[in-house]
């Protein structure tokens, strides 16, 4: 095990041959934030195509380019790894651990990810271009039809998801056996318990998707015919195994950030979570129906109606467990001793804004509705109230109230209030009109569009500058909190706030819960 | 689980274990779901696949009360140059009868080309009641350059086919195969 009581080493060393769970979990916070910056930088360009009708400023291929890499960067790139760093940050301080599991490993994790993106991203300059097919990839699409640079979009999606199964791995096993005296399973802090179940929806869907690129591989250069009717195989069958790793996926997005928005909610309503038992059976409820409606996303593709009214029956299902948290989060909130710091605006805005994404998620389950809805501008105003008011608003709230405990200083409140508003106000005039130009039959995924569309589009495009632009503000605002925030002491950053890491001095130190802890009372439970 | 012990340190037995179920997920694909689909599909007859290999008849009363429309669409995948037609657009068949239709296939380029035809019913609830004793898509078809071929189908409708089809669309699209079965043709 080595000398307990170094610190960080210095010079670039420290970070390329860390095993520190800190170090890493900033690693892993820094390069998904340079990610949502790509990501985001892909998202203008599509934005400012369409801020009118015709063709404006790239060609339609760039333009599939763009939304495609959009897509994979922010899922892949910068949604995911951001939860995993904050999970090496704050899961090992919140059992009262030492580390993670498997240090070495965690090193891996995170560096086999940036070459990974390289290569996503140098696809961008080869000849005939970055893979044009959405980020689900759809065959015939990305095999027969897909530029050459395919190859290095599949070998991309191999080593991230090695990556993501390493890491995974590696939370499961810290959980399961680091926890500290006392810290038993229905005492761990939600965060904690959102990502073990997170974690095993990793372990099992990612091995899926390596198996979808593994049979596009195969297709394009083997001879195979998984996906290929010409040879016996079947492009539906493509768009079943992505699914049935697509569905899982959108909640090892969303757990997490129920986790966060569940440790968050009650520091600020200085009242215990309300329910926290159902929170977890609910969480568990969640994966578990994840792994049966996988065909949701496929109502158009000719399946028999028993098919249609089982996936859309077992789809509405999953609104009662996620109903469950919302009402949780509200009572938590009722009669508590409110504050409005600036992670709890970004969590009352996850509340509000991912509640609406849900509820247009329940139009789309309706299977003869999304006949109307299937891969129109709904679609995309749905899964983005999902995925950046509900994943990326409780990500920047974690920023926000754990940022003082990381680093010792405090961040600029006024700064991050103007954030949130501008963010908020900017997500909305972003996608809300979206809805309206799906509803009215506005395709996704077009360079350009019919004229009744323009208005929205181009509320939609000034919404998404907006949007876009607070994010720097935010990286300003995080910056110079880490250079010269005010300087914090208390162990208890928050007055309201819970566990075990609030127990540690602040900044939190090199090494933590050396030795393990006494676990005072129940965490998270009245 | 806590009998079975992968590795002394906890930590690793659960890693391994884990990596264990990985593993397993990554074949579940390859040997469960894609097998699965298929036999589903030919099952339940979703997606309109019709069975790949040719139906052994075993009852042939013939339901002469009532008569179905069989619709013949050929057409060509992509690039493919062959000129591909049906000998009937549409027949009208009774339930349970045989029938027989040829389809008509040229190469008109000037070389050796390898094509497979790919079936297709609509609607798709009728795949699993459409019976083919004999077809051409069950093999791959090579003709030379320059060289025309006669397919023949026969098929029986079966008599349990639901009453309010009335009407049955058999599609087949060719595919050119040639680069697929290189091999296959040297031995040829």
């Amino acid at each position: 095990m080595g000398d307990h009581h170094h610190g960080p080493a210095t010079g670039i060393t420290r970070w390329l041959f860390t095993t520190n769970h800190k170090d890493i979990g900033t690693m892993y916070l820094w390069f998904s934030f340079a990610m949502f910056l790509l990501g985001g930088f892909f998202a203008m360009v599509i934005r400012a195509e369409l801020f009118q009708p015709g063709m404006q400023l790239v060609e339609p291929a760039f333009f599939n380019q763009m939304t495609t890499l959009h897509g994979l960067v922010m899922v892949f790139g910068a949604i995911m790894p951001s939860f995993v760093g904050l999970a090496n940050w704050l899961i090992p301080m919140m059992i009262g651990a030492p580390d993670m599991a498997l240090p070495r490993m965690n090193n891996w994790s995170f560096w086999i990810l940036p070459p990974a993106f390289l290569m996503l991203a140098s696809t961008l300059f080869m000849e005939g271009g970055a893979p044009a097919f959405g980020w689900t990839f759809y065959a015939p699409l990305s095999t027969t039809y897909a530029a050459p640079s395919v190859t290095f979009f599949i070998f991309a999606i191999h080593i991230l998801g090695v990556s993501s199964i390493m890491g995974s791995i590696n939370i499961i096993a810290t959980v399961m056996n680091m926890r500290a005296p006392g810290m038993t399973y229905m005492k761990m802090p939600l965060f904690v318990w959102t990502w073990l179940i997170t974690a095993f929806l990793l372990v099992a869907v990612m091995p899926v998707l390596a198996g979808a690129v593994t049979m596009m591989l195969m297709d394009i250069h083997f001879g195979t015919s998984f996906f290929s009717a010409a040879g016996g195989g079947d492009p539906v069958l493509f768009q079943h195994i992505f699914w049935f790793f697509g569905h899982p996926e959108v909640y090892i997005i969303i757990l997490p950030a129920f986790g966060v928005v569940s440790q968050i909610i009650p520091a600020f309503s200085r009242k215990p979570l309300f329910g926290y038992a159902s929170m977890v059976y609910a969480t568990a409820s969640i994966a578990f129906l994840s792994f049966i409606v996988w065909a949701h996303h496929m109502y158009t593709v000719g399946m028999p109606v028993a098919g249609e009214l089982f996936f859309m029956y077992a789809t509405m299902l999953i609104a009662v467990p996620t109903g469950v948290k919302v009402f949780n989060w509200i009572t938590t909130m009722w009669r508590g001793a409110l504050s409005f710091e600036t992670p709890m605006l970004f969590c009352i805005g996850f509340l509000i804004l991912f509640t609406l994404g849900g509820f247009t998620g329940l139009m789309l389950s309706i299977a003869p509705a999304d006949f109307q809805y299937h891969d129109t501008y709904f679609v995309v105003a749905h899964f983005h109230y999902v995925m950046v008011a509900g994943a990326v608003f409780s990500m920047t709230a974690a920023v926000y109230y754990w940022l003082p405990k990381w680093c010792g200083r405090m961040y600029n409140e006024a700064m991050g209030k103007t954030h949130f508003w501008i963010s908020f106000i900017g997500f909305n005039i972003t996608f809300f009109p979206q809805h309206f130009v799906g509803l009215a039959g506005m395709p996704r995924r077009i360079p350009d569009y019919a004229l009744q569309f323009a208005d929205f589009n181009m509320m939609s495009s000034i919404g998404a500058f907006i949007y876009g632009a607070s994010q720097l503000l935010f990286l300003y605002n995080v910056i110079a909190t880490i250079v010269a925030g005010k300087p914090v002491s208390d162990e208890k950053v928050w007055d309201g706030a819970e566990g075990l890491e609030w127990t540690l001095p602040t900044p939190a130190p090199y090494h933590t819960f050396e030795e393990p802890p006494q676990v005072p009372k129940p965490v998270g439970t009245i | 689980m806590g009998s079975l012990r992968l590795s002394r340190v906890p930590a690793i037995d659960t890693a391994l274990k884990l990596v264990t179920v990985a593993v397993a997920m990554f074949a579940f694909v390859f040997v469960v779901m894609v097998p699965l689909y298929n036999v589903l599909c030919d099952a339940l007859g979703i997606n309109g696949k019709t069975a790949s290999q040719a139906y052994t008849a075993v009852s042939t009363a013939v339901d002469e009360s009532r008569q179905v429309t069989v619709q013949f669409v050929a057409i060509n995948n992509d690039d493919m140059p062959w000129s591909f037609s049906a000998g009937e657009r549409v027949m009208r068949v009774h339930p349970g009868a045989a029938n027989g239709v040829v389809f008509r296939a040229m190469n008109p380029t000037d070389a050796e080309m390898v094509a497979q035809a790919i079936p297709s019913i609509s609607p798709s609830r009728a795949a699993a009641y459409f019976h083919k004793t004999e077809c051409f898509c069950f093999d791959q078809q090579a003709l030379a350059g320059q060289a025309g071929v006669d397919m023949p189908l026969q098929f029986i409708v079966d008599q349990d086919l639901p009453t309010d089809i009335h009407t049955i669309t058999l599609s087949y699209t060719l595919f050119d195969v040639t680069d697929t079965v290189t091999d296959g043709l040297a031995v040829r």
